[in-house]
């Protein structure tokens, strides 16, 4: 416990308080945690959509490669996120495999845009919600689905009225971690979609960046991002512990 | 509306492979030890397991082509699997539901199920909120709202203690009675089966091995599992005339037999002599004494030698024959206690 | 690979300025041995060096253990801002070598360092992919709103060359994104994800054929220049001496010319 506490308590120690006011009041800062909260609640619902029937697929349809699937979801957690980003120019890049054909066909370019910090931060916090789906998928009485298919239920309106309930938590508990991961994504942000404020540059780049110069400007915003994080976290557990 | 089904599962080394009528109104129990197939067969009929070979038929349309969900059954599990997460009159207005009724409509007739189970009271529990009896009747309403033309149960009344058992028992028996489908239930309790089902069914490694009303099955055991659970002694042997023989030792019968037969008779029937008794050598046989345990008021001995055997007798009796197990003993059986039948 | 240096970069300064702010210690934690210093007994000299002399110090490195058996040169190559804050929060180095005076200025500002001195400099170029897709030719191709631009931030040394260049061309460009590091922006040349940038010559020489340098006037202006300094906490102040002594000399400038370095 200590050991998770101190470094806040070490950031608290150092933050420049007096001038804690006027340093969060200037609009790059909050641009870049608005940002920040926007693209890490956006990667969080493109996780929720891609991850939660993948999880399913994973843990209740048996295919050839079902392993190996398994095993890549896990990628993006080993991979360190700056490779990661590499990993997503070389794909969805300007000369990238799928990027050129986007661009080529669609005008679309993913990198140096917001969506492209979406993109990064679905990528390295999706293991988090499908793990945490997939756990929870196999820990549900898998006979309950059975006997809602005994009441007539369909195999979509088992999953909705059924499955989809019984794993809520699990859902939330993926879609939280998932969320805070995202928030505080670095690497592959920088590598995949640049730094540029208000459209690229979140709070991690932000604290980066603040670091090289002022150090009391990187305690500042490394604060106001725990803080808003923590916040928003301990509301949501309240919230999904209290309800019955 | 009845039940015509062959039922062939193939999983090796396991293999089940039964033939199964139920008329319309009627209840059938499948009986037999644990591993026989009992489950599997319901899950058969429920559409939860394939069918290797086959067909299921219900009031003459195929059944075995449809999934789970498109039969027209209702299903009561061995621990009931309640939705955690619904009421108990949601649990019971689910299947109403995913048969098209409104929202409204399905609470109305879900509620008019719990009221009839006697839970109306309880319609807004959780499952885990309600007793082991409370959650049984729960599921037996859910599995009836839906109007199903084929009822399973599969060890309906395993989950309970003894004394709810009892009372559960006589309920699921008046609303098995009030119901005018096909009723299957699967039991390893020969109590169960006798006191709910119209016709019994046994089954032992996958095959049927006896089946007939509750009352034809208790009187003429086929099988050691059958008698064991009716609480007779049987023994196959040779008949000729009023006699029929089991290894060396031979019984006067009242049937005329000739042929394969079994000799079945109660404990009770048994006497047990230190010496040899005077008179008919018939239905007597000298045994060792293998065991001997508590029964009910009385004690229990088990016999072997060219037969085995229980015998009851009166804690008295024991005392005065000063019985100890490995000890040479008489046993002898009245003719008119004897029953024989063809093999 | 060079990726992971700045990851690992990242987390750093903050691990370092925590325990630093906890325990409030200095570099004693330092596993260099205070014996006399180019005697032959086995001893560790720290250097901290700005990530663009990767390649030049790890040379000079080898040439300086084989001159003084027994000695191991161990580098922490970074952003000279990060690698300054590790300094100042007591992480154990002998030299430093940085690659703008204003981050040399923390270590001396903190007397941990005095005297440096300047032993090269470095001239910005305009980085573009080898096919060059954009046709970029001169500094004011990259105020062209349809050319994707990559600069440093402004924070960096790199960056801020890049701002004075720019501001003496009388330019105004939007990139499309301000890179954490010279070699980030670098890395969106070579896989083509912007059509130009500004980086160091030395930067462009050791990317290779990838990318192609183009050197234009006004980077006159904004030279940087490499400030080296052995450090005052040093427990090996000779070998920290020599060491800085052999970057300053003919062999070391040799070396350092080579890789696109300017001579001071």
């Amino acid at each position: 416990m200590a050991f998770l506490v101190l470094p806040l308590a070490g950031l608290l120690i150092r933050a420049p308080w007096p001038t804690l006011a006027q340093r969060l009041a200037e609009p790059q800062v909050l641009e870049a945690l608005r940002l920040s909260l926007v693209t890490a609640t956006v990667a969080t619902l493109v996780c929720l959509l891609l991850g939660v029937p993948l999880a399913w697929l994973l843990a209740r349809v048996t295919f050839p490669g079902r392993r190996l699937v398994r095993a890549l979801i896990t990628v993006p957690l080993v991979l360190p996120p700056v490779v990661g980003g590499v990993a997503l120019l070389l794909v969805l890049g300007r000369r990238g495999l799928i990027g050129q054909w986007l661009e080529a066909t669609f005008g679309i370019s993913l990198p140096f845009t917001t969506a492209g910090v979406v993109l990064a931060e679905a990528f390295v916090a999706m293991p988090f919600l499908v793990i945490s789906v997939e756990g929870a998928l196999h820990a549900t009485d898998l006979r309950l689905e059975e006997a809602a298919a005994t009441l007539g239920a369909s195999r979509w309106v088992i999953f909705r009225r059924v499955t989809l309930p019984l794993v809520a938590p699990g859902i939330v508990a993926g879609a939280v971690l998932c969320w805070a991961r995202a928030l505080g994504e670095f690497g592959a942000t920088i590598t995949f979609a640049g730094n540029f404020p208000g459209r690229t540059q979140t709070m991690p780049l932000a604290v980066y960046l603040a670091l090289e110069t002022e150090p009391e400007a990187a305690i500042v915003l490394s604060i106001l991002l725990l803080a808003v994080s923590v916040i928003i976290l301990a509301s949501l557990r309240d919230r999904w512990v209290t309800s019955p | 509306m009845s039940l015509h089904a062959h039922l062939v599962v193939a999983r090796p080394p396991f293999h089940l492979d039964i033939d199964l009528t139920v008329a319309a109104g009627q209840v059938v129990a499948l009986l037999g030890p644990n591993g026989a197939g009992k489950t599997t067969a319901l899950r058969a009929l429920a559409g939860l397991t394939g069918l290797s070979d086959g067909h299921i038929t219900l009031d003459d349309g195929p059944l075995h082509t449809l999934a789970a969900e498109r039969r027209p059954i209702g299903m009561v599990f061995q621990d009931y699997l309640l939705f955690p997460h619904l009421s108990a009159l949601d649990n019971v207005a689910f299947g109403l539901r995913c048969h098209g009724a409104s929202r409204s409509d399905a609470r109305r007739r879900a509620s008019a199920w719990l009221e009839r189970v006697g839970l109306a009271e309880h319609a807004r529990a959780r499952p885990r909120q309600l007793s082991g009896g409370q959650a049984q009747r729960v599921a037996l309403a859910r599995a009836l709202a839906v109007e199903p033309r084929l009822l399973l149960l599969d060890e309906p009344l395993a989950a309970l203690d003894a004394r709810t058992r009892l009372d559960i028992r006589a309920q699921l028996r008046r609303h098995l009675a009030d119901f005018d489908g096909a009723t299957v239930l699967v039991t390893h309790d020969p109590l169960e089966a006798m006191v709910l089902a119209d016709r019994l069914i046994v089954i032992e490694n996958g095959a049927v091995v006896q089946q007939g009303t509750p009352t034809e099955v208790a009187r003429r055991p086929r099988t050691d599992y059958v008698a064991r659970l009716v609480g007779l002694n049987l023994h196959r042997g040779i008949a000729a005339d009023r006699q029929v023989k089991v290894e060396e030792v031979l019984f006067n019968v009242a049937e005329h037999l000739s042929g394969p037969a079994f000799v079945a008779f109660s404990p009770a029937a048994v006497a047990l002599y230190r010496t040899r008794p005077d008179g008919s050598p018939r239905n007597l046989w000298q045994g060792r004494i293998q065991g001997i345990e508590r029964h009910g008021d009385n004690v229990r001995v088990h016999l072997d030698g060219p037969i085995t055997a229980s015998a009851d007798i009166t804690p008295a009796a024991l005392a005065d024959l000063d019985l100890t197990p490995g000890q040479q003993i008489w046993a002898a059986v009245k003719a008119t206690e004897t029953h024989a039948y063809p093999a | 690979m060079f990726r992971r240096v700045s990851r690992w970069a990242a987390g750093l300064p903050l691990a370092v300025a925590l325990t630093a702010g906890l325990t409030g210690c200095g570099s004693s934690d330092q596993a260099t041995p205070a014996a006399s210093s180019s005697s032959g007994a086995a001893t560790a000299l720290t250097v901290f060096a700005a990530a663009s002399l990767t390649e030049t110090f790890t040379e000079l490195g080898k040439t300086f253990e084989a001159a003084h058996p027994g000695t191991s040169v161990k580098f922490n190559f970074s952003s000279s801002a990060t690698l300054a804050q590790q300094i100042t929060q007591g992480a154990p180095a002998d030299v430093f070598a940085a690659a703008s005076p204003a981050t040399m200025k923390t270590v001396t500002d903190a007397s941990l360092a005095t005297a440096p001195t300047t032993f090269v400099r470095n001239k910005l170029q305009i980085a573009v992919p080898a096919d060059n897709p954009a046709k970029v030719n001169a500094l004011k191709d990259l105020a062209d709103p349809k050319v994707k631009v990559a600069l440093c931030a402004e924070q960096v040394p790199c960056g801020s060359a890049a701002v004075k260049a720019l501001n003496a061309a009388g330019l105004k460009v939007t990139p499309v994104t301000y890179e954490q590091d010279v070699k980030a922006t670098l890395t969106k040349v070579e896989l083509g994800e912007v059509d130009a940038a500004l980086v160091y010559t030395t930067d462009v020489l050791t990317a290779g054929d990838k990318v192609k340098g183009l050197a234009f006037p006004e980077a006159d202006k904004a030279i940087n220049d490499y400030p080296i300094a052995a450090l005052s906490k040093t427990p090996v102040p000779d070998l920290a001496k020599q060491f800085v002594d052999l970057v300053l000399s003919a062999q070391g400038r040799d070396v350092l010319t080579k890789a696109g370095f300017q001579a001071p």
